[in-house]
C-alpha cells in the first residue's frame, strides 16, 4: 500500500495522525481516500503540490502508485 | 543513465545563434515593434502609497488634440479567475487586474489608475497630466512591522489568513498565508544543543534590474482578434493572463514575444499588455506602452523585504540537532510574496532531525512583489548561513568541515517533505574545500566568507517542434523566451539527437499560435523541461526517418537502426547500404513528404540544485566602502549543456546577490514614497565593480533527464548574501544581520566597535 505522509504542520488536520497506508492504484484515488478520512485537509490542500517517491508533481491525479511508494503533501514554490 | 553517454555536441560551446544579433544591435526587443498608425500609451499613477481613489476626471485630457483614448480602471473588469502554473504558481487575475488600473483604492506609490493613448509619448504624457484624480489619503503600511502591528490599517477587507494560520489568528488581517514546516520535537533539540545561536536578519526590497524596460505593442481588430508584441517571459501565460482579465477567448489573442533583455523572474506578469489592448480597442489603432525605468522601479515586481527570525542549536561535535525560524516576507499590494519557498528553502542543504519554520507572507503598501531568481530563497538561506558560520567560528571547525558534516545526501528526506534523489552538495563542497581560492592568503583588511545556497528547480509543462528540411538541415521551435542561452541549448540537443552540425540546426522561440502550450521560461526548468520535449522531438524525427529507410529498402521498420547519423540497414546488401540523414531528407517528397517531429512533456519538479560561493572582500575601514576582491561560485549543474551559458548564469546570478549584499535597496519617505527609483541612486554592481568571478561546474547527473541535466539559472543568487556577509564579518570582526551593507552601514558598525 503506498504512504501518505502529514508533516509539517499538517497533522492538525488529521488529528495528529502522521501517515496513512493507502490501497490506491494512483494519486487521484490516493487524494479521494486521505480526504474522505479527514475532511480537514482540503482547504489546506489548495496551497499544496503532491511528491510521489522525490518527485514533485504539478499534475499528478493519473500517475501510478507502487505499493511502497511514498508520497508527501509540499507547499507550492513558484521559480523565477 | 547520463554518466555513461558519451556525448559529441553536449557540453561544447558553439558561438550562440543570436549572437551576432546581439552584438550588433540587430536583434528585436519589446519596444523596438512598430506599426502603420501606432499610437503611443502613457500611464498615470497614483503619487500616494495608500489612497482611496474618490473620483477622476479624463475630460481634458480625452479633448487633447491627438488623444484617442483614456481608459480607467473602470474599463479593466474585475474579475475572480485566476491562471495556474501546474500546483506551483497561481495568479489571481483579480489582482492583477486591479494591479493594472487600480479600480478603487491605490496600494502603493506608482500604482497605475489612469491611461492614454496618443500620436506622440509627449501628447499622452501632457493629456495624463490634466486628468484629474480626487484621493483619500489612507495611512501607509510600509513594513512587516507595521503591518503586523496591533490596530494595523488593513489594506484589504476581507483578507484571511489562508494555508496554515494559526488558531487564534485576527479576522483582521494583512497576513495572506501563513506556512509551516516542522520535523522532531524542537525543543528537546535544543535542549540537546551544546550552543545555541539565535538572531534577527533583515533584507531589503530590492529589484531585478532587468536592463531591457517592459514594453508592448497592442493591437485590437475590428473583428475582435487580438495581437501582443511583448517582452516577456511566458507569451502563453501574456495571453491567458490577458484572456481572463478582459474575457475573452484566449483564441482571440496571438502573442508574439520579442528578444528579451533580462527578467529573472519579473517580467512573468503582466503591466501593460491588457492596459494596451483596452486603449487599443477604444482608439481603433494599436498602441505601445514602454516604462521609464522609473516606472519599472516603481511599478513592476521587486522581490520582498523580508525579517527572519532564526535560531540553531549544534552539538559540540559540530552536529546540527535543531533550529527554529520565522519569516516575514513583504508581498507588496496583493497576496504573494515567496515566503513559504523560504521557508523550505532555509535548511534544505542540511540534516536536522527537530525544527520549525514557520512563513508569514504579509501585504504591505508598495508594488507588488514578483519571482526574482530563486525567490524566497535568499533571504532565509542569509539567516541560516550567517549563524552558521557564526558557530563554525564558535566551535573552531573549518566552515566547510562543518557544512559538510551535517550537508545533505541521496535518501535523506528534504525539510520540505520528499527524500532527495542524487544531489550534489556534498561534491560541490568538497570541490570548495579543495579549490585554491579557499586556501589562498588574505591581504590587509580582508575577510573571506562561504555559503550554500538550495533551489528546487522546475519542471511543468513544454512543447517542440523538430522539422527537417530537404538539405538534411534542421529548425527546432519552443514556445519558450531565450533569456540565458536556451536556444543554442536546445540546437545542442537536436545535433546530439540526429548528428547535425549545430550550425545546421536554426532554433527559434515562436509565437502563441505556432507552438503547443508551454509554461513560462522561469524556474530554471527551460533547458531542463523544454529540452525534454526538444530530445522527444528529435527522437521523432529520428524515428520516422527509420522508417523512411525501411521505406526505401523495402524491410521491416525493426530491420533498421540508427548509428552516427545514419539509418543503417540490419541485414545490408548491395542496394541496401547506409542512408545518411540528407540522403534520407532529400527524399522525403518521395517516401511520404514533410518530416516533423513533435512532442509535449509535463515534466517532474526534481532534480535540485546545490551550489557552494566563495567571496573575499576587502573594506576600507576609514570610509566603509568594500570590494569583492575573488569570488568563486561552485554548483552541480547536473549536465552542462553548452558550459559557457552555466557558467554565464552562475556569474549574473553571483553578481545579482552581491548588489543585493552590498548596495541595492528600495529607499522610502515616511509616507511611502520611492525615494531612489532610477539606476543613479539605486546602486546596483557594474562590470568595474566585479572580480572575474570564477565558475566551476560540479556535473552529478539528474535521472529524470536524458542527459542528467539540471536547472541552473536561480541557484547562483542565493549563496551570495551570506558568502559576502561572513567575509565581511570576516574582515571587521562584525557580524552584521542587516542588508545592505552600504557603506554608510559598515561605517557607522565600525565605528561603534
Amino acid at each position: 500500500m503506498a504512504t501518505i505522509y502529514f508533516v509539517s504542520g499538517l497533522e492538525r488536520y488529521t488529528g495528529g495522525v502522521e501517515s496513512l497506508s493507502v490501497d490506491a492504484p494512483r494519486v487521484r484515488e490516493l487524494m479521494e481516500t486521505v480526504t474522505e478520512h479527514f475532511p480537514a485537509l482540503r482547504e489546506p490542500l489548495e496551497f499544496m503540490s503532491i511528491a510521489v517517491d522525490g518527485e514533485i508533481h504539478q499534475h499528478p491525479d493519473y500517475l501510478k502508485l507502487s505499493p511502497d511508494s511514498e508520497v508527501y503533501l509540499v507547499p507550492r514554490i513558484s521559480g523565477g | 543513465m547520463s554518466g555513461e553517454r558519451v556525448f559529441k555536441y553536449v557540453g561544447t560551446r558553439p558561438i550562440r545563434h543570436d549572437g551576432l544579433d546581439k552584438v550588433t544591435g540587430r536583434a528585436n526587443y519589446g519596444a523596438d515593434f512598430t506599426l502603420p498608425g501606432l499610437l503611443h500609451g502613457y500611464v498615470l499613477r497614483s503619487p500616494h502609497a495608500h489612497a482611496r481613489i474618490m473620483s477622476i476626471d479624463t475630460s481634458a485630457a480625452d479633448a487633447m488634440p491627438g488623444v484617442k483614448a483614456v481608459i480607467t480602471g473602470a474599463d479593466i473588469p474585475k474579475t475572480t479567475g485566476v491562471v495556474l502554473l501546474g500546483k506551483e504558481g497561481r495568479y489571481d487575475l483579480g489582482d492583477m487586474g486591479d494591479n493594472l488600473l487600480a479600480h478603487d483604492t491605490a496600494l502603493y506609490e506608482g500604482h497605475a489608475v489612469a491611461a492614454v493613448a496618443a500620436t506622440s509619448v509627449e501628447i499622452a504624457r501632457n493629456a495624463a497630466e490634466r486628468i484629474i484624480v480626487h484621493y483619500e489619503n489612507l495611512s501607509p503600511v510600509l513594513t512587516v512591522d507595521q503591518a503586523l502591528a496591533p490596530g494595523a490599517t488593513i489594506l484589504h477587507d476581507g483578507l484571511v489568513t489562508k494555508g496554515q494560520p494559526l488558531p487564534d489568528a485576527p479576522t483582521r488581517t494583512n497576513v495572506a498565508m501563513r506556512t509551516e514546516l516542522r520535523r522532531g520535537d524542537v525543543d528537546k533539540g535544543f535542549a540537546e544543543s551544546d550552543i545555541i545561536v539565535e538572531r534577527q536578519f533583515t533584507t531589503p526590497m530590492v529589484h531585478q534590474g532587468y536592463i531591457e524596460p517592459h514594453a508592448c505593442v497592442a493591437r485590437y481588430g475590428e473583428d475582435g482578434q487580438i495581437l501582443v508584441w511583448t517582452s516577456t517571459q511566458g507569451q502563453f501565460i501574456v495571453r491567458d493572463c490577458c484572456a481572463g482579465i478582459l474575457g475573452v477567448d484566449a483564441a482571440t489573442i496571438k502573442v508574439i514575444p520579442s528578444e528579451i533583455g533580462g527578467g529573472f523572474g519579473g517580467k512573468i506578469p503582466v503591466y501593460l499588455e491588457p492596459v494596451a489592448i483596452a486603449l487599443s480597442r477604444k482608439a481603433h489603432r494599436p498602441v505601445k506602452i514602454v516604462m521609464s525605468r522609473d516606472d519599472v522601479f516603481r511599478a513592476s515586481g521587486p522581490t520582498s523585504g523580508t525579517k527572519v527570525r532564526m535560531k540553531i542549536g549544534v552539538k559540540q561535535n559540530g552536529t546540527i540537532v535543531a533550529a527554529s525560524g520565522s519569516l516575514y516576507y513583504e508581498a507588496g499590494a496583493y497576496p504573494g510574496s515567496p515566503a513559504g519557498a523560504g521557508a523550505m528553502c532555509a535548511l534544505a542543504a542540511y540534516k536536522i532531525p527537530h525544527f520549525v519554520i514557520e512563513a508569514y507572507d504579509i501585504v504591505v503598501n508598495r508594488p507588488k512583489v514578483a519571482a526574482y531568481r530563486a525567490p524566497g530563497s535568499p533571504s532565509s538561506t542569509f539567516a541560516t548561513e550567517s549563524i552558521l558560520d557564526e558557530i563554525a567560528n564558535r566551535l573552531e571547525i573549518d566552515p566547510i568541515d562543518f557544512r559538510l558534516k551535517n550537508a545533505m545526501m541521496e535518501g535523506d528526506q528534504a525539510p520540505y517533505g520528499p527524500k532527495y534523489g542524487p544531489i550534489g552538495l556534498k561534491q560541490v563542497l568538497e570541490s570548495a574545500k579543495n579549490h585554491p581560492h579557499w586556501k589562498a592568503p588574505l591581504g590587509p583588511n580582508q575577510g573571506r566568507g562561504v555559503a550554500c545556497g538550495f533551489w528546487f528547480n522546475a519542471g511543468l509543462s513544454s512543447s517542440a517542434t523538430v522539422s527537417l528540411s530537404g538539405d538534411g538541415s534542421a529548425t527546432v521551435v519552443t514556445g519558450n523566451p531565450d533569456i540565458g542561452g536556451t536556444r543554442v541549448a536546445q540546437a545542442l540537443m537536436v545535433s546530439e539527437e540526429l548528428d547535425i552540425p549545430i550550425e545546421r540546426v536554426r532554433p527559434t522561440v515562436a509565437d502563441t499560435d505556432s507552438i503547443g502550450y508551454s509554461d513560462l521560461t522561469g524556474g530554471s526548468r527551460v533547458c531542463y523541461a523544454t529540452g525534454m520535449a526538444v530530445i522527444k522531438a528529435a527522437q521523432d524525427v529520428r524515428d520516422q526517418l527509420l522508417a523512411r529507410a525501411a521505406k526505401i529498402w523495402d524491410v521491416g521498420v525493426d530491420k533498421v537502426t540508427w548509428d552516427n547519423g545514419c539509418a543503417v540497414p540490419l541485414e545490408p546488401s548491395a542496394d541496401r547500404t547506409s542512408l545518411t540523414l540528407r540522403q534520407l531528407a532529400e527524399q522525403m517528397p518521395h517516401t511520404g513528404g514533410p518530416i516533423i517531429g513533435r512532442a509535449s512533456v509535463s515534466a517532474p519538479m526534481a532534480g535540485p540544485a546545490f551550489a557552494v560561493n566563495m567571496c573575499d572582500i576587502e573594506v576600507d575601514k576609514e570610509t566603509g566602502v568594500s570590494r569583492v576582491v575573488r569570488y568563486t561560485a561552485i554548483q552541480d549543474v547536473g549536465k552542462a549543456v553548452h558550459p559557457s551559458f552555466v557558467e554565464g548564469q552562475m556569474q549574473g546570478g553571483a553578481a545579482q546577490g552581491i548588489g543585493w549584499a552590498l548596495n541595492e535597496e528600495y529607499l522610502y519617505s515616511p509616507d511611502g514614497v520611492m525615494q531612489n527609483a532610477g539606476f543613479l541612486d539605486y546602486r546596483m554592481p557594474v562590470a568595474s565593480d566585479l572580480p572575474m568571478i570564477d565558475t566551476v561546474l560540479i556535473e552529478v547527473g539528474n535521472p529524470l533527464h536524458p542527459y542528467g541535466v539540471r536547472g541552473v539559472g536561480e541557484v547562483p543568487i542565493v549563496p551570495p548574501l551570506a558568502a559576502v556577509a561572513n567575509a565581511m564579518n570576516d574582515a571587521t570582526g562584525i557580524r552584521f544581520t542587516d542588508l545592505p551593507l552600504s557603506p554608510p552601514r559598515v561605517l557607522k558598525a565600525l565605528l561603534r566597535n
